[in-house]
Order: C-alpha cells, then sequence, then structure tokens
C-alpha cells in the first residue's frame, strides 16, 4: 500500500518566467492522479546521499501517463538549481506519487470556485483550472493570484487564455513589487477588501482553494472565514522552506 | 550515554529549536503525504487522525508540520501539541507516534 518509487523521464521543458521551468515527466506506471495531488522527487548521488523534495502537478489527471511539475529556483537550494541547470530532457528521475488526499478538487465536486494563489502556489490551482478546461465545465471560477512582477506571473499567457473563453473562468491579477506602465489590476498584497470583492458574485456556497507561502495563505484563510465561508470549504496548502 | 537517551535529547533539542508555535513557520502535512504513506502503509493526508493529548480529530493533512532541519515535527492544529515526530539517523529513521491515540487508514 506505501507509494512506490518510480522513474519518471523528462520528455520536455518550458520555461514560464526567468526563474520558473517546468518539467514534463513521462511515467509509463503512472495510475492518474487529481487536481491539487503533489510529487516526491528524490535525487541520489553517487555516493549514496539523496535528498527529497515535494512538487504539486500542475498538469490536468486527462492527460495520460505524463505530469508536468513546475519549479521556482530557489537560490542556494539543494534540489531546484539542479532541476534548472543540470536536468534536460532524457534525464530520468524518481518519482513517488500521486500524494495528497485533502488538497484537491475534481469537477464531480462543483462550485463555485475561489482559487487564491501567491507566486508559485499556483501550480497545484492551474491543475485545477486546466482539469475544469477540460472537462468542459462551466463552474464560475475566480482565480485570485499575486505575483511580484507582471513578468514573474507564472503561466500568463495560458490564463489569458483561459479567461479569453469566457466560460465562467476569470483571473484577478496583483502585482505587489513593480506594476508596468499602464496596469489596471491590483497593486497590493491580497487582503480582505480583495477577496470580499472575488467572493461576492461566486456566492456562499463556494469552495475555496489557498496555495502559497504561510503568511499570505494565513491571512486568505482567516479573511475567508470573516467574510462567512465556513472552515470547510476553505482548503489550503503551505509551502514554505521545503521547496527548495 | 545510551544512544535512546541521545535520541531523546536530540528529538527534545529538534523540538525547542524548530517547531516553537510562537514563530509560525509550519507547513500542512499534506506536504510529507509521501513519508506518512512510507511510515502507515497508505496516503493518509485525506484521514481522519486523533490527537492524544486533546482528542481533536483533524484531517491529517490539514496538521501542522515543521520541518526546518533534520527532523520533521507534525503538531496538531487545534491544541499545537507534538503528534507525531520523524528524524533521520544513520542507523534507520526514528519514529515516535506517541502524540497519535488514532488514525484512520483509507479503505
Amino acid at each position: 500500500m506505501a507509494i512506490e518509487w518510480q522513474l519518471g523521464t523528462v520528455s520536455s521543458t518550458r520555461d514560464e518566467t526567468a526563474t520558473v521551468r517546468t518539467f514534463t515527466l513521462g511515467l509509463p506506471a503512472w495510475a492518474g492522479h487529481r487536481p491539487g495531488q503533489h510529487v516526491d522527487l528524490r535525487l541520489t548521488a553517487d555516493d549514496g546521499y539523496s535528498v527529497e523534495r515535494s512538487y504539486s502537478i500542475a498538469s490536468e489527471p486527462e492527460r495520460a501517463r505524463e505530469v508536468d511539475i513546475t519549479v521556482e529556483r530557489i537560490p542556494g537550494g539543494e534540489v531546484s538549481p539542479f532541476l534548472h541547470e543540470v536536468v534536460v530532457p532524457g534525464d530520468r528521475l524518481e518519482v513517488r506519487g500521486p500524494i495528497g488526499g485533502y488538497f484537491v478538487w475534481e469537477a464531480a465536486l462543483g462550485g463555485p470556485l475561489l482559487l487564491v494563489a501567491g507566486g508559485s502556489g499556483v501550480v497545484p490551482l492551474m491543475a485545477m483550472a486546466r482539469h475544469r478546461a477540460r472537462a468542459g465545465m462551466s463552474i464560475p471560477t475566480r482565480l485570485v493570484f499575486s505575483s511580484r512582477t507582471y513578468d514573474e506571473v507564472i503561466y500568463r499567457e495560458e490564463l489569458d487564455r483561459l479567461a479569453a473563453a469566457r466560460d465562467g473562468f476569470e483571473v484577478v491579477h496583483t502585482l505587489t513589487r513593480g506594476q508596468p506602465p499602464g496596469w489596471t489590476g491590483f497593486s497590493r498584497r491580497i487582503d480582505e477588501a480583495m477577496l470580499a470583492d472575488a467572493l461576492e458574485p461566486l456566492g456562499a456556497a463556494t469552495r475555496a482553494y489557498a496555495c502559497g507561502p504561510t503568511a499570505l495563505v494565513e491571512v486568505v484563510a482567516n479573511a475567508l472565514v470573516r467574510l462567512g465561508l465556513p472552515p470547510d470549504r476553505i482548503r489550503t496548502e503551505r509551502f514554505g522552506p521545503t521547496g527548495t | 550515554m545510551s544512544e535512546g537517551r541521545a535520541m531523546d535529547e536530540r528529538m527534545q533539542r529538534l523540538a525547542d529549536m524548530r517547531d516553537d508555535p510562537a514563530v509560525d513557520l509550519s507547513l500542512d502535512a499534506n506536504a510529507i503525504g509521501g513519508l506518512l504513506a512510507g511510515i502507515f502503509g497508505a496516503d493518509v493526508t485525506g484521514s481522519d487522525g486523533r490527537c492524544a493529548s486533546c482528542s481533536t480529530v483533524s484531517v491529517m493533512g490539514t496538521m501542522r508540520v515543521y520541518m526546518r532541519g533534520p527532523g520533521i515535527v507534525v503538531r496538531c492544529p487545534a491544541c499545537t501539541q507534538v503528534v507525531l515526530r520523524v528524524v533521520e539517523t544513520p542507523r534507520g529513521t526514528m519514529v515516535d507516534l506517541r502524540g497519535v491515540a488514532a488514525v484512520r487508514l483509507p479503505g
């Protein structure tokens, strides 16, 4: 019953921003996943030293026998610099998963859906958004997404495309460190007023998923409770010093 | 000094240094689902677990995890008492489960 390690082959990579890259892993023995779940990656050096990290799955489960992971390069980290600087298509990595039975959303759960992300916290939420689009659902969904600058918005063009489909998916961007000329989005950290605006058209039956740095997730979870969402409809995933 | 006492002291030092609830650097136990699966034999992140200190039942994936260092400490989200500790040692992985009253394994 334990989750077994399997060998995945990097089939392609794609730069999302200057410091964030997506790796597509081919997994012949992959049994499928639910949006929001993650995988563990294990790197083992020649002398037997090994290190593991967890990475959220970015891809929708409709894609068979492969997953995308999107990894931010953390300076001084042990694993993410290796993935960014050393790993190329054709390389094999040890993978364990899928993991996680709590921070998951599937179309069958319904909505409306409020997704709140800080930085690379958008990754598991992207799996949900892609799954929603792929399943042809029109579940009203809002993504409130905080990034530092315009160039650091992960999946920016794809999010624009998903929103342009006008099937009920909307994105609210906020840029906290710098805004391009003519920026009409928010330019402050996610706060209760911003969430109140996003939540209002979705209504009291909304399911909320928040992922990002611990401090952001705390603010979001507390604000959503004050705005009247039952705690059991708010699911959180904090990431911090492990994602290196 | 016995290995057991050395281990206890190391566990205690870990607990003192890195999981002070006043300094919340915690993650959700969801993040260590793979490790927990190795201990319990199944992915328990969506399963209920009962804290031995306060008897509160929480979804395992929502418990607080402190992992800034060589050891991992899991605390009850209701009372902040230690539920589970894991320390990797050269001679194997030490798992301290005395804070867990019960875990429901997936069917």
